[in-house]
């Protein structure tokens, strides 16, 4: 996998000069193979420097990422930033937020609605507005707010090696019906207890499995590849899907027992009053080049390459031209 | 333009089997590890060993405090079954409880009084540490030879003065012992005060719990740290003892 | 857990916080509605995760006394490698449970097997080195006294160093089934359900449910521990039990 991917940044290197010096023979123009610095620069604004604002994040890799990009872009802006990631759950989040130490941290709409509010996730809207909506407008009961949602969407997925799928001539969760009684599903132990998981499956698509194994989620790669699961529940922003896209297939759930969350950066009313505008518009520009490949790639680089997410970011930002 | 961008995958929307758009125009970073699935990358321990410090040095400052906290009411508790040897048995079998209970349980046990963070954490390991510096405690200021005892009160001491001239610096190598055995544990045991959320190296090793190489090196400073605890405390041992003394087998 | 008027979970600290142990006690003997849109709790699965929990501490501890107790008692009764045996107990005691889990996990795999084996290994030293302190602190006459009436090497071992050595070993064996009963509340993470589900799962299980957990691992530990005091006590030769009462190792 190393060389491949070598092989693949050497090709890239070289697509890229070709293209560049393409692009410059064709009179110039957006040399955009990709959105490569096609953003305005964030602007530091120096009323900015008297507001300090804390950046929380959930203890993973995405939220690592996205807590770090959303950081130093308020850092660009002109905010005196601190940054308190790797907080823990959302409960322990959401203390950190309600008791002001930290000003405001991404949270995914799926998340917020079940884990804060309660509600069931059959109960959610599956799209990003109406996600979106129902979160902000339970939020504001507690004096609290939200920013619109990135532009991706994350959610479980029931994933499989790609031999496997083909083995078994499955591009759907409902095609596994009359086979998956022979499959181990590997999944994060709560599962066996949501109807967004395991019993959704039993329950919706009427399926029986072989057995259930309980794994910590930093495992679910692991599992499909050493043959100790046949089916895992993975997240459909994952690295491996950007790194081995032709690996893994994650099948298709049509009968939408998988809640997606879209990620939304949550903050209190009281710190919107006092950071004034550049708060909202920076998060909310700097995470529109955010789809869900972008993302995938950015949590490769943490989860596979091993950088460290506030250098990622640093390349996500730098990239996007939204720093220098 | 579009001839020469034909040629880059990059450049076009893709076909379903290609590799996906690179947001960085396919120029990787670099490849710290040699290998993902490698035992131990001496490589990246090396340029990602700063990350490893703050944790660290938290896990240490937990260690230290609870010890120090643990230590302090052992001790307390041992003059006093020293002197009311009935206590004795209750107080073992209070510290044997906790002692027994599992430390994960002992955090979660006291979120609903302590809440997350340090304080839970430095609660429940000073409780850990309980039994074992008391009961070296009061063997070792049982095991006080009876001549020093009786060349003491010879010479006129108060009971007190007893305790803190004679019976204590002649325990001292047992409950060094103790202490030693104490810091040892709690340096492994807090490794898991991240599920208290206190921080230290186990948060570490649950951000990346399938990474070999961060396993063995948060395995590795724990140990190293517990190793040099030990030391510490052992030399501290030889310092307070410069007598030369018969132990008991 | 309380609801505020506006249907949030109030996730703060409860002054009386002798309600979340109510309300835990309440998890432990019904079911109730989970964060997940199923039925939680109730003694059915509650005594399911326990038996988990036991079955595989069980297992690991069989596996670490038959590996832990011959060596130590070979090496014991030869009276050689006091330093490997010590050491091996006192670094036992300084690596991170957690740590083992998971590398183990990373390296041979998941499940109960796999669970068993990790957790065998984290019982072994705590045995060992008991085992040979045990064995080698007999009193030497008793030895004598053995050979003299004619019994092979082994039988010295078997017949008078091992039953003599009965409270030192089952000190070494009370810390390792603690070991590993408090450990085997993590084996959720690599593929076998135990306890720790429900207190790693606060979403799914609420903070009674973590809570609950919490108390059913302290009462397993606690249980486990007077189990084998009691078969301590049984199993300790008389004679013995005269002078050894009360303490472990």
């Amino acid at each position: 996998m190393v060389i491949n991917l070598r092989r693949r940044a050497l090709f890239a290197v070289l697509a890229v000069s070709v293209v560049s010096v393409g692009a410059t023979a064709c009179g110039g123009g957006n040399s955009s193979s990709t959105t490569s610095g096609s953003n305005a620069s964030i602007q530091s604004n120096p009323d900015n420097a008297k507001v300090t604002l804390t950046v929380g994040s959930k203890n993973f890799t995405e939220e690592y990422v996205l807590g770090e990009i959303y950081a130093q872009a308020l850092e660009a802006a002109g905010y005196k930033v601190k940054k308190q990631l790797n907080l823990g759950s959302e409960t322990v989040a959401l203390k950190a937020l309600k008791t002001g130490n930290i000003s405001g941290y991404p949270e995914y709409t799926s998340t917020a609605l079940q884990s804060f509010f309660s509600v069931k996730p059959q109960d959610i809207p599956p799209d990003a507005q109406g996600a979106y909506d129902m979160a902000k407008a339970d939020l504001e009961k507690e004096g609290l707010t939200a920013f619109p949602p990135a532009p991706y969407s994350s959610a479980n997925a029931l994933g499989t090696l790609t031999s496997e799928a083909k083995k078994l001539g499955v591009t759907t969760i409902s095609d596994l019906q009359g086979k998956s009684q022979d499959l181990t599903l590997a999944g994060p132990s709560e599962c066996r207890e949501r109807v967004d998981c395991l019993v959704g499956f039993e329950d919706d698509y009427g399926l029986q499995f072989k057995s259930f194994t309980p794994i910590d989620p930093a495992l679910r790669y692991q599992v499909l590849d050493k043959g100790e699961a046949q089916l895992s529940i993975l997240f459909t922003t994952d690295a491996q899907l950007f790194t081995d896209p032709d690996k893994y297939t994650l099948l298709t759930d049509d009968k939408h027992v998988l809640t997606p969350g879209y990620p939304m950066f949550i903050t209190s009313q009281k710190v919107v009053d006092e950071a004034g505008p550049d708060f909202e518009n920076t998060i909310v520009a700097v995470q529109k080049d955010l789809d869900i490949n972008t993302i995938r790639e950015l949590n490769a680089r943490v989860d596979v390459d091993k950088q460290q997410p506030s250098a990622v970011a640093h390349q996500y930002l730098k990239a996007a031209g939204f720093v220098d | 333009m579009y001839v020469l961008a034909a040629k880059m995958h990059l450049a076009i929307p893709l076909a379903a089997n290609d590799l996906p758009r690179s947001f960085f125009g396919g120029r990787r970073g670099q490849h710290p590890c040699e290998s993902t699935d490698a035992l131990f990358c001496p490589r990246w321990a090396v340029d990602n060993l700063h990350t490893y410090v703050d944790p660290a040095l938290k896990q240490a400052y937990l260690v230290v405090i609870s010890v120090v906290v643990g230590f302090a009411i052992a001790m307390a508790l041992a003059v006093l079954s020293h002197r009311f040897k009935w206590l004795t048995p209750p107080i073992i079998g209070l510290t044997g409880v906790l002692y027994t209970v599992p430390s994960i349980a002992f955090f979660f046990l006291l979120l609903p009084i302590t809440g997350f963070g340090t304080d839970t954490a430095v609660i429940a390991l000073a409780a850990y540490t309980l039994q074992i510096i008391y009961r070296n405690a009061v063997t070792g200021l049982a095991n006080v030879p009876t001549e020093a005892r009786d060349a003491g009160r010879g010479m006129g001491m108060t009971r007190s003065q007893l305790l803190w001239r004679v019976e204590m610096p002649l325990a001292v190598p047992e409950i060094i012992a103790g202490l030693r055995i104490a810091a040892v544990s709690t340096m492994a045991l807090a490794t898991l005060a991240f599920l208290a959320g206190a921080g230290g190296l186990g948060q570490q090793l649950s951000a990346q719990p399938t990474f070999k190489t961060n396993i063995l090196l948060v395995g590795g400073l724990v140990i190293a740290m517990a190793i040099t605890f030990d030391l510490m405390l052992l030399a501290v041992q030889r310092l307070t003892t410069p007598w030369r003394r018969a132990r008991p087998a | 857990m309380a609801e505020s008027a506006t249907g949030m979970i109030d996730v703060s600290i409860q002054p009386g916080f002798f309600s979340s142990f109510v309300d835990a006690f309440n998890f432990i003997f019904h079911q109730q509605e989970g964060g997940g849109g199923t039925l939680v709790g109730g003694p059915a699965k509650v005594l399911e995760l326990t038996w988990a929990q036991v079955q595989v501490s069980g297992l690991a501890l069989a596996g670490s006394l038959v590996i832990a107790v011959p060596i130590g008692a070979w090496f014991g009764h030869r009276g050689k490698g006091e330093f490997l045996a010590i050491g091996l107990g006192n670094a036992g005691r300084a690596v991170p449970e957690i740590a083992v889990i998971f590398l183990l996990a990373a390296v041979i795999g998941i499940g109960l097997r796999d669970v068993a084996i990790a957790l065998a290994i984290l019982g072994i030293p705590p045995i060992l080195t008991n085992t040979f302190v045990g064995v080698r602190q007999v009193d030497p006459r008793a030895v004598e006294a053995g050979r003299g009436m004619g019994m092979s090497e082994l039988a010295v071992l078997t017949r008078v160093e091992l039953p003599l050595a009965v409270p030192t070993i089952m000190g070494g064996v009370r810390t390792a089934a603690i070991n590993i009963v408090a450990t085997a509340t993590i084996a959720s993470f690599v593929g076998y359900s135990t306890l720790g589900d429900f207190i790693i799962n606060p979403q799914v299980y609420g903070t009674d449910g973590a809570l609950a957990g919490a108390i059913l691992v302290a009462l397993l530990a606690l249980a486990v521990e007077l189990t084998l005091s009691g078969l301590q006590y049984l199993l300790t030769p008389r004679g013995l039990r005269l002078q050894h009462i009360g303490t472990g190792a």
